[in-house]
């Protein structure tokens, strides 16, 4: 059974699990952050996985798949704003209507484009190398997880540091929180809170595409309906339970990536599929469960 | 806040809102350079047409299932319960009720009765789980509903693919229900009686809501929370309750889509067409005004038809109907239902 843990293979897996889930809540954590109840990455994320195949494919190059990841997400991020921010549309709503949207547009192009329904693969889809760390690979244990990973995922890891300061002394980032906790305030200051979530939108958006981007093109190299699989839900629950703080953020996303990559693992011990498939979601309700009933608890 | 003074008072801007979607519609068609002629004619033909009105009896099925779920969550949320946990608990009900007909004995009427019930009340579990995990655990319901959907989709699929599968047929599916348990076609139509329920549960949902003591209280409950605790109302019971009667609907449409539709559970049978989806926006898109949510199930599912009519005639894949719906509900939801649902998101209005 300890094998099972410290196998070389294994260990490697996990970033490729903790990679989208981490982008995509970090982008959560932004919108939470400013005030906007976003439910909407599961879409945001399929969005962005589907365009970084796109450019990939037709630019050849990983980099711009992940540019057009970025922008479709962005894009997202602004018809988000347009409806919730200046039209006033109610955040669940707008929600829900982007991931329909983006399960919409994504199949629909998939036939339009390439003229194929399900999933698409093809070779000229340009891919993202893993990076190999030579000091880094040899060390045991941490060695398979910190090196030979996509560049997304040391991406990711700088982004919560990124972040982490970006709340605490950007100004843009103090203006977010401000977004979040006292719009009036903001207002009072000169500053308009619906410009600021507009921001915060469209970076949620940009970092919602890339964690697409892991998934279609640094993971696997090809793009199947619906390839984000509830992986955006799971973002949501991790940004609510940390309520957008990036450092705790960082740990749930670690957490329910290593179960979703050990659910892959132990698909080999005669375990039936469904409910290895299920064990990232029983996870992640365990663990909501738990601290919704700690924090209970405590405030009780 | 009446939904009528905001409908009657601004005519232009629903012309503006129609006008946008009709420039999206024709955009994504001329992405596909399709005819716009013959892609029309094959819209009103795949919702309404057909020969002996086939199609429009399609259209009708997947209203039925779709009108459902619609009225399974408007329950909760015009009790400012988001549940959108419908999914999970329409499989729950499909999967239940398949199961119970194909393997209890006994004269098909009654096992169809009780296997009915049995998805009914396994659907209403389901969303007293989401309850439970919300009044005694505080995991917000939104989220707890939702994640919910997914443990039951893999059980289904683990059942069906295991001890319950029909391994003759070659597919993930359960066996057969017994013939003497389906539902019987209108005569001289393709269409089941499974309609005749839904009618049924419209009517039920709408006198429910206008005219109940326990409808009133539960919409109470939904404006305000504490308004309903101050005046001494049982608000967990509401609660628990509710989500029973919002989850026991959703078992219901499972069960009619066995006995009325496939006979069987197949695997993501109920989840691959977004019913429960669909149910929800169609809620959402009349502002979960009761007696409208049929009328707004029956649009969604004729677009649904209408998009497959469209791409046998013209060529256009038919998953534009979920770009189409999508659209929709930003324009015209984002205008009608927002204020409505202010009571479920409290604290979020800055009035900024």
């Amino acid at each position: 059974m300890l094998d099972l843990f410290a196998d070389a293979s294994f260990l490697a897996s996990i970033p490729r699990f903790v990679t989208p889930i981490l982008l995509a809540a970090l982008g959560g954590a932004i919108c939470e952050r400013a005030g906007v109840f976003n439910i909407g990455l599961e879409g945001m994320m399929l969005t962005g996985a589907f365009f970084a195949v796109l450019g990939a494919y037709f630019g050849g190059s990983p980099y711009l798949g992940a540019l057009a990841a970025i922008l479709a997400g962005m894009a997202m991020g602004a018809i988000f704003a347009e409806f919730n921010v200046r039209r006033g549309g109610d955040a669940i709503v707008v929600s829900i209507a982007i991931n329909l949207l983006a399960a919409g547009i994504t199949t629909f192009l998939l036939r339009a484009i390439f003229d194929v329904a399900g999933a698409f693969r093809d070779p000229a889809i340009a891919g993202f190398r893993p990076i190999h760390i030579p000091a880094i690979a040899d060390i045991p244990v941490i060695g398979p997880i910190l090196s030979g990973q996509s560049i997304l995922f040391y991406l990711a890891l700088a982004l919560v540091i990124a972040l982490h300061v970006f709340f605490a002394r950007h100004r843009l980032g103090l203006r977010i929180r401000a977004a979040g906790e006292n719009p009036a305030a903001l207002t009072a200051g000169g500053v308009s809170p619906q410009r600021v979530r507009l921001a915060a939108l469209l970076m949620c958006g940009a970092l919602c595409g890339l964690a697409g981007a892991q998934l279609s093109i640094a993971n696997v190299n090809l793009f199947v309906e619906n390839m984000s699989a509830g992986r955006g839900w799971i973002a949501v629950v991790a940004v609510l339970l940390t309520r957008g703080r990036p450092l705790p953020l960082f740990l749930i996303a670690l957490l329910f990536g290593a179960v979703d990559s050990l659910s892959f693992r132990v698909q080999g011990f005669g375990l039936p599929q469904q409910f290895t498939d299920m064990m990232p979601y029983l996870a992640t309700l365990v663990v909501l469960t738990i601290l919704s009933w700690v924090r209970l608890k405590r405030s009780a | 806040m009446t939904e009528r003074n905001r409908i009657g008072g601004e005519l232009l801007p629903w012309i503006v809102t129609l006008a946008w979607i009709f420039a999206i519609l024709f955009g994504l068609m001329l992405l596909v350079s399709a005819p716009f002629g013959t892609a029309i004619q094959g819209f009103l033909d795949g919702a309404f047409g057909g020969r002996r009105f086939a199609f429009l009896m399609a259209t009708l099925s997947r209203a039925t299932l779709i009108v459902g779920m619609a009225l399974s969550v408007m329950l909760s949320f015009r009790a400012g319960l988001f549940n959108i946990g419908g999914e999970g608990q329409l499989v729950a009900g499909g999967l239940v009720s398949a199961l119970v007909a194909v393997l209890l004995p006994g004269p098909p009427l009654l096992v169809l009765a009780v296997a009915m019930l049995a998805g009914m009340a396994a659907g209403a579990v389901w969303a007293l789980l989401a309850g439970i995990l919300q009044i005694y655990v505080g995991v917000p319901l939104l989220v707890g509903s939702l994640l919910l959907n997914f443990p039951i989709r893999y059980i289904a699929s683990y059942l069906v693919a295991h001890p319950f599968r029909d391994v003759e047929s070659g597919m993930v599916q359960s066996h057969l229900a017994p013939q003497g348990t389906w539902l019987p076609y209108f005569p001289g139509v393709r269409l089941d009686i499974g309609i005749l329920f839904i009618v049924a549960t419209s009517i039920f949902a709408i006198v429910y809501s206008y005219t109940t003591v326990h409808g009133y209280h539960s919409r109470m409950n939904g404006l305000s929370g504490d308004f309903a605790r101050a005046v001494g109302l049982p608000v967990r019971r509401l609660t628990l309750q509710t989500l029973a009667m919002s989850g026991a609907i959703a078992g219901l449409v499972g069960a009619i889509a066995v006995f009325g539709i496939h006979h069987r559970y197949i695997d993501g049978m109920l989840v691959q067409p977004l019913y429960a989806w669909t149910g929800i926006i169609a809620v959402l898109l009349v502002g979960m005004i009761p007696w409208l949510v049929p009328l707004s199930g029956f649009f969604f599912a004729a677009i649904q038809t209408g998009a497959a009519g469209m791409e046998r005639a013209a060529g256009v894949p038919k998953e534009i109907a979920l770009v189409m719906q999508a659209v929709i509900i930003l324009f015209v939801a984002s205008r009608v239902s927002g204020a409505l649902l202010q009571g479920t998101r409290k604290g979020e209005d800055d009035g900024a």
